[in-house]
């Protein structure tokens, strides 16, 4: 390759800053139309059950209301969940249909929908509409259902299955002297992105129309939208250039999507529907789930075998299933693994994937069992990881591609100061606080997804670079650019992206840290393609001085084509894409995950997590004064973006550790905390010295070498945290969140 | 004093000043700032996180003073004074606040920025802060989920000890290396 990368691995500034922070970057309720309506969802009151009646005198007759749909008198819906399976992130089971039928599967589910002139209006004439209902006892806590549990669903699209079992892990257990087997507990949360979900259905006339919705991926929406209502796909489009955080939560297609196209389609105008933020937890969250972690090992801290059970909440209609208990046979070399996994149903909406699903939750409880285990041993929690490193990934009998977890332990630790930790718990102490440090390891799969993108340089020496992905914050406008600027030796300033539209290149919706290295590899082959094009063209010209020059003796740079070994022979971009008889020349590329690399390879991104807590010692208050995370993730594109990554996963560890909850009521299945103020995450005064450390890794699962960052961050934080609060207090709460009451 | 529910669903005519421009609205009394601006005024820089008051996300400035517009009934600001994020500062004029958090990367998916970036303008003219723990405590009204806190605290930290310094200077725009 002839370009430098003068911005690929820097640190710089988001391409997409100066429109965030002047309040110009559209979200999806932000698009308007001529004659636009509003819409609001009315939330069932029960959570189990049917609806008996609808009484919607009231509302009808409250200002400004246009119209009320019910699953009574709504538009035609398909009789079959056919159709609405068709989202790329479906889970087996019935999807959820919204608004079609008198049952009630969680309560919130949306009983009718409200279409009025104004947002005012529409909001009041909501409040206005009254149920009765058939109602039935729900089951919201898992614990309760346990003795229900199963293992018989059919699997996740996606989500491998646990490993069988290697070794006998029961009979070594047995056997064992050192030992422990200890249940742990995470309290389910909700997404809570700062945006709400909203969706702006314009009406385009003659039955077009562009939908602006939130979501991960604009064409998830688009396919299920399509199927649902019999929509033609060329009259439809679907855009989310900008989306105010999701962590999963805008994975798969929600109601107000249904919701708001139907009546925009019966009505032949433009709707816009925004939930609620107590409608927000009508949806998505991160499953209430039961582990039990059993540990054996030798003296020297070899462990000898690893068990791991979780039970984990689904809904009735959907069998939702995340990656939970499989880290426990990669993580550490241990020769008797067994391994189960079971659901178990509640009334609730079916979970979805959050922020590093299943290893969020499963690496909380083994890294936790293996600090007990430390303790146990009379050894450095460090020391016992490193005794046990897995220098293969014994899941799957294969090597890893890269995996410097060692050398991110090692820097994580020195930068935290780890040897200055004293090993008895309750030993360390300034004035009325007692200080805790804890450590734990995170991991991740890297994972790739076929994505396409293009790339069109004009005569002026602007390029764009445009795929069908999202950025949800993560920094992909950026990247992209970074990317693309460097294979045209371009000023990034030059260069615009565009993600988020239906009229752009096909990519998946955009998660599990796939994004960076798909669409990045993506646009480093439309600009490839855009190479071949501009060279082919150049070499076109009469007299050209390129007229035999092959790609791998050119170079791209300063605005021009030129042999690599005389650098007078060359041809401007402008020259070149005149030749093409326009203003632009245009490439496309795609890029598919290397199937041969990856069943010779297990890719995996990895994080060592230092964390100092200090507990008031009366009061039980903890805080979380310095966290240490280094990073194994293959190749860094922005530090800066890159760093903001890990800081989020840290501090949503953080809310997982400490703070936030989702409480339903027994008796009526009805969240009781759905808002901002009592679901509590992490704010300015909880959060205060973190530290990233990027240990870079050359990886070639990808030609960019890219691992991804979205999820790493959080994996490990909330076990690293409990650790320290148990070496400050001696005393091990294995229930999440560690609030005050379990600490005093 | 007796009230018929048509009057409190009759439109009221306000005046509303917002970045220096006037604006006259027939709105509900029940409509909020928030909405006022958004729906009706298309300033969406203005965000809805909880339209509670529990988020911060709808900052803005009511006569220089930081206010949660979800919590305004439109008709109580009638000739005040409003700055919402897009009056401190445009893409090609940023505000120094603007600027400070480009350059620390104090946000991701940007939806609470204009909030926090009003809200810290507020809060720096209220002058209780005299560094990070402070801004940390008197930043916590404004809730960030993608968890760019230490970023934002150091890009306002950033503009205040410049202001303080006897001579004024410019946040840098690019992050170091």
């Amino acid at each position: 390759m002839s370009n430098v990368h003068p911005y690929v691995g820097r640190a710089h500034p988001r391409v997409d800053g100066a429109l965030k922070v002047t309040g110009r970057a559209k979200y999806a309720a932000e698009f308007f139309a001529d004659g636009m309506v509003y819409a609001a969802a009315v939330p069932s009151t029960i959570a189990k059950g049917r609806i008996v009646s609808i009484d919607l005198s009231t509302a009808k007759g409250a200002p400004g209301v246009i119209d009320i749909l019910t699953h009574e008198n709504r538009p035609e819906l398909p009789d079959s969940d056919k159709p609405y399976l068709n989202d790329m992130v479906a889970v087996p089971g019935s999807p959820f249909r919204p608004l079609y039928n008198d049952r009630i599967f969680y309560s919130g589910q949306a009983i009718a929908l409200v279409v009025a002139d104004t947002h005012e209006n529409a909001r009041h004439a909501a409040s206005l509409v009254t149920a009765t209902y058939e109602a039935k006892r729900p089951t919201v806590d898992v614990a309760e259902a346990r003795h229900e549990a199963y293992d018989t669903f059919e699997p996740r699209d996606g989500i491998p299955p646990p490993p069988p079992p290697r070794g006998d892990a029961e009979a070594t257990f047995k056997g064992s002297d050192i030992k422990l087997s200890e249940s742990y507990r995470v309290a389910p949360e909700h997404h809570n992105p700062m945006e709400l979900m909203a969706t702006t259905v314009v009406w385009e006339g003659d039955g077009a129309l562009t939908i602006h919705t939130k979501t991960q991926g604009v064409n998830n929406p688009k396919m299920y939208i399509c199927a649902v209502l019999g929509l033609d796909p060329d009259k439809v489009r679907v855009t989310s250039p900008f989306v105010g955080g999701a962590f999963g939560m805008a994975l798969r297609p929600h109601y107000d999507l249904l919701l708001a196209t139907m009546a925009a389609l019966k009505h032949e105008r433009s709707v816009r529907l925004v939930l609620t933020r107590g409608q927000m937890y009508t949806m998505g969250w991160r499953p209430d789930t039961l582990q039990t972690v059993s540990l054996s090992a030798q003296d020297d801290g070899t462990l000898t075998s690893i068990a791991h059970h979780a039970i984990q909440a689904t809904s009735r209609y959907e069998d939702y299933q995340e990656p939970t208990v499989n880290w426990s046979g990669l993580l550490y070399a241990c020769p008797n693994v067994t391994l189960k996994y079971e659901l178990a149903k509640i009334d609730v909406s079916t979970p979805s994937d959050m922020r590093a699903p299943g290893a969020a939750l499963g690496l909380y409880a083994l890294e936790v069992a293996m600090d007990e285990m430390s303790y146990r041993l009379g050894m450095n929690p460090l020391e016992l990881r490193l005794k046990n490193y897995a220098e293969k990934d014994q899941n799957d009998d294969k090597p890893f591609s890269s995996k410097e977890l060692k050398a991110a332990y090692e820097k994580g630790a020195e930068r935290f100061g780890w040897s200055n930790r004293s090993p008895e718990p309750r030993s360390m102490r300034d004035g009325k606080e007692l200080v805790g440090l804890g450590m734990a390891t995170g991991c991740w799969e890297a994972m790739m997804m076929p994505h396409s993108a293009c790339a069109t340089l004009s005569a002026d020496g602007k390029l764009k670079v445009a795929c069908g992905t999202a950025d949800i914050g993560t920094g992909t406008y950026t990247i992209l650019a970074q990317i693309a600027a460097d294979a045209f030796d371009l000023d990034i300033e030059d260069v615009t992206t565009e993600v988020g539209d239906t009229d752009l290149p096909m990519a998946p919706p955009e998660g599990g840290s796939w994004g960076a290295a798909s669409a990045g590899n993506a646009v480093r082959v439309a600009c490839a393609e855009l190479k071949k094009e501009l060279l082919t063209l150049a070499r076109g010209i009469d007299d050209s001085p390129l007229a035999n020059a092959s790609l791998d003796h050119v170079a791209f740079s300063n605005g021009r084509i030129s042999l690599v070994s005389d650098g007078e022979r060359s041809v401007s971009y402008a020259d070149a894409i005149a030749a093409s008889g326009g203003g632009e020349v245009k490439a496309e590329g795609s890029f598919a995950p290397d199937e041969e690399f990856a069943e010779k390879f297990a890719a995996f991104t990895h994080s060592a997590v230092f964390a100092e807590v200090r507990v008031d010692e009366q009061l039980g208050v903890v805080r979380v004064t310095h966290i240490v995370s280094a990073i194994a993730a293959g190749k860094i594109l922005n530090l800066a973006t890159a760093r903001s990554q890990i800081l989020g996963g840290v501090v949503m560890g953080m809310g997982m550790a400490l703070h936030e909850e989702t409480m339903w009521d027994k008796t009526l299945g009805r969240v009781v905390n759905a808002n901002l103020g009592e679901y509590h995450m992490p704010a300015h005064a909880d959060v205060q010295n973190i530290d990233v450390i990027f240990v870079e890794e050359d990886d070639k699962a990808n030609p960019l070498g890219i691992k991804g960052l979205g999820e790493i961050g959080i994996v490990g934080a909330a076990a690293a945290i409990a650790n320290a609060v148990f070496h400050a207090t001696g005393k091990r709460v294995r229930e999440l969140p560690i609030t005050i009451d379990k600490l005093l | 004093m007796a009230q018929d529910a048509r009057s409190a669903s009759e439109p009221v005519a306000v005046t509303l000043s917002v970045n220096g421009e006037t604006h006259s609205v027939e709105i509900p009394p029940s409509a909020t700032l928030l909405d006022v601006l958004r729906e009706r005024l298309h300033l969406t820089g203005s965000k809805k996180g909880c339209d509670q008051g529990q988020c911060g996300a709808c900052t803005v400035l009511v006569d220089g003073r930081r206010v949660n517009s979800c919590l305004q009934l439109a008709v109580m600001n009638d000739g005040r004074e409003i700055t919402t994020i897009e009056g401190l500062g445009r893409p090609e004029e940023l505000h120094p606040l603007q600027a400070a958090f480009v350059a620390h990367d104090a946000f991701q998916c940007g939806y609470c920025t204009p909030g926090q970036i009003c809200s810290a303008v507020g809060m720096l003219d209220e002058g209780h802060a005299h560094g990070p723990e402070e801004i940390r405590e008197l930043m916590s009204g404004n809730l960030c989920r993608c968890g760019a806190y230490t970023n934002i605290v150091e890009a306002i930290e950033e503009v205040r000890s410049a202001r303080e310094a006897p001579t004024l200077k410019t946040p840098k725009l690019e992050a170091a290396e």
